[in-house]
């Protein structure tokens, strides 16, 4: 039997209130995604930071390749004008 | 780009407090440093947990006793958090734990002294989590991400634990005249363990060099051991107790608190497995994970079974 091995890695989100998104806290060790969201709850929320807990099986998270993060992200680097500070306007307009 | 490139990029990102993340490229050495920390860390958190949870049952009011179970309750939660950070450089979480109940792996060697008295939950407080706070908060700049970033989480739940112990021996220590003598001794006995607890000194310590280089680690053995004495004379004097150093002495140029000679052979002695308590540590550590043998297959039994279920019931519909 699989006894011997680690049980699956899950990622841990919270929502620590409403209006706010869901973040990555850390990650932990469950047999499934019941344990995993109660062992969640006991390590990640002890002190009431959360509201909201989302566990993913961290293997079913695909990652982007920090080694191609050039070419991956390059697209965005020349366009400076989807920026609001690359427009010239006259100073005496105060709030745009 | 050859490895010798790939290293030198590495540093200069290092040197420019860029932080790592797992997947970056990394040195090998880096690698290996991290992974023995972040255990070394981990296994520290769990042993820890001994040497208090024989005084749950013992607490002298419920107040003392829900606020030791709750601090015995996060150390779990921070060698948890230490042994996914340490997971994400690669290594098995079991392989880690085999590390540590085979004996191969180390844990910080403070853990190797007996709990006497009701004090020593007071001492540990003060002084050992006191010392862990002032090794643990650097290391929320660590350049490793994940290592960082557990720091932070670990150092947010570090202060209620240094604050309980202290009001544990201030409570002594205005009590009756047995009560404080009971929180001295327990001084006498947790000083020198406590000091020890940052490491060989800068001279001695082999790691040392590469951890500071690779910004691992941001301040020397005796650098955070001198910080440590600075903190810990005042709140002595707060407490009345006296630390047990006659050689203690403030420096009027450098503003700081010179101790004596640390007995470095003792440290060697309970590093190496010959500390009082090593055997019954790693023994109970062992019991632990064999006694919850049981519980561990059977959820891997009841989450294939469900899953098998909610297979079925696919095929079906
Ligand atoms: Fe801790
Ligand atoms: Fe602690």
């Amino acid at each position: 039997m699989s006894n011997t091995k680690n049980w699956p890695l899950w990622e841990v989100f919270i929502r620590s209130k409403n209006g706010l998104n869901h973040k990555h806290v850390g990650s932990l060790h469950a047999s499934d995604s019941e344990m995993a969201l109660e062992n969640a709850r006991d390590v990640y929320t002890r002190r009431q930071e959360g509201i909201s807990i989302w566990v993913v099986e961290s293997k079913n998270i695909s990652a982007s390749d920090p080694k191609i993060n050039d070419e991956m992200f390059d697209p965005a680097a020349d366009k400076v004008y989807r920026h609001p500070t690359f427009y010239n306007l006259p100073d005496e307009l105060k709030h745009m | 780009m050859t490895t010798i490139d790939l290293e030198e990029q590495f540093m200069k990102r290092v040197a420019a407090d860029e932080k790592v993340e797992p997947k970056d490229w990394m040195p090998e050495k880096y690698r290996k440093t991290l992974i023995r920390q972040i255990a070394q860390h981990a296994h520290s958190e769990v042993v820890g947990m001994l040497p208090e949870a024989n005084y749950i049952s013992r607490a002298p009011s419920l107040r003392r006793k829900a606020a030791l179970l709750a601090k015995i309750q996060d150390e779990g939660g921070h060698g948890l958090y230490l042994y996914c950070a340490a997971e994400t450089l690669g290594v098995e979480r079991d392989t880690l734990i085999e590390e540590l109940h085979s004996g191969k792996a180390k844990y910080s060697s403070i853990f190797n002294y007996p709990t006497l008295s009701w004090a020593d939950m007071g001492a540990i407080g003060w002084l050992v989590d006191g010392a862990a706070i002032l090794n643990q908060v650097p290391l929320c700049k660590c350049s490793y991400g994940p290592y960082a970033r557990a720091m932070v989480r670990v150092c947010k739940e570090e202060s209620f634990h240094q604050r309980q112990g202290y009001e544990i021996l201030l409570t002594l220590c205005n009590g009756s005249a047995d009560q404080k003598q009971m929180a001295q001794d327990s001084l006498n006995r947790w000083w020198w363990p406590s000091l020890m607890m940052f490491g060989p000194s800068d001279a001695d310590s082999t790691n040392s060099e590469y951890s500071m280089k690779t910004k691992i680690k941001r301040f020397s053995n005796d650098e955070l051991r001198q910080k440590f004495v600075d903190a810990t004379k005042p709140q002595a004097d707060i407490l009345g107790l006296t630390i047990p150093d006659p050689d203690l002495k403030f420096n009027e140029q450098t503003r700081h608190w010179e101790y004596g000679e640390i007995d470095w052979e003792e440290f060697h002695n309970v590093v190496q497995g010959n500390g009082v308590c090593n055997k019954i540590r790693l023994r109970e550590r062992n019991e632990a994970w064999d006694n919850g043998k049981w519980v561990r297959e059977a959820a891997t039994a009841y989450a294939e079974k469900r899953e098998q279920r909610k297979n079925e019931s696919k095929q079906v519909a």
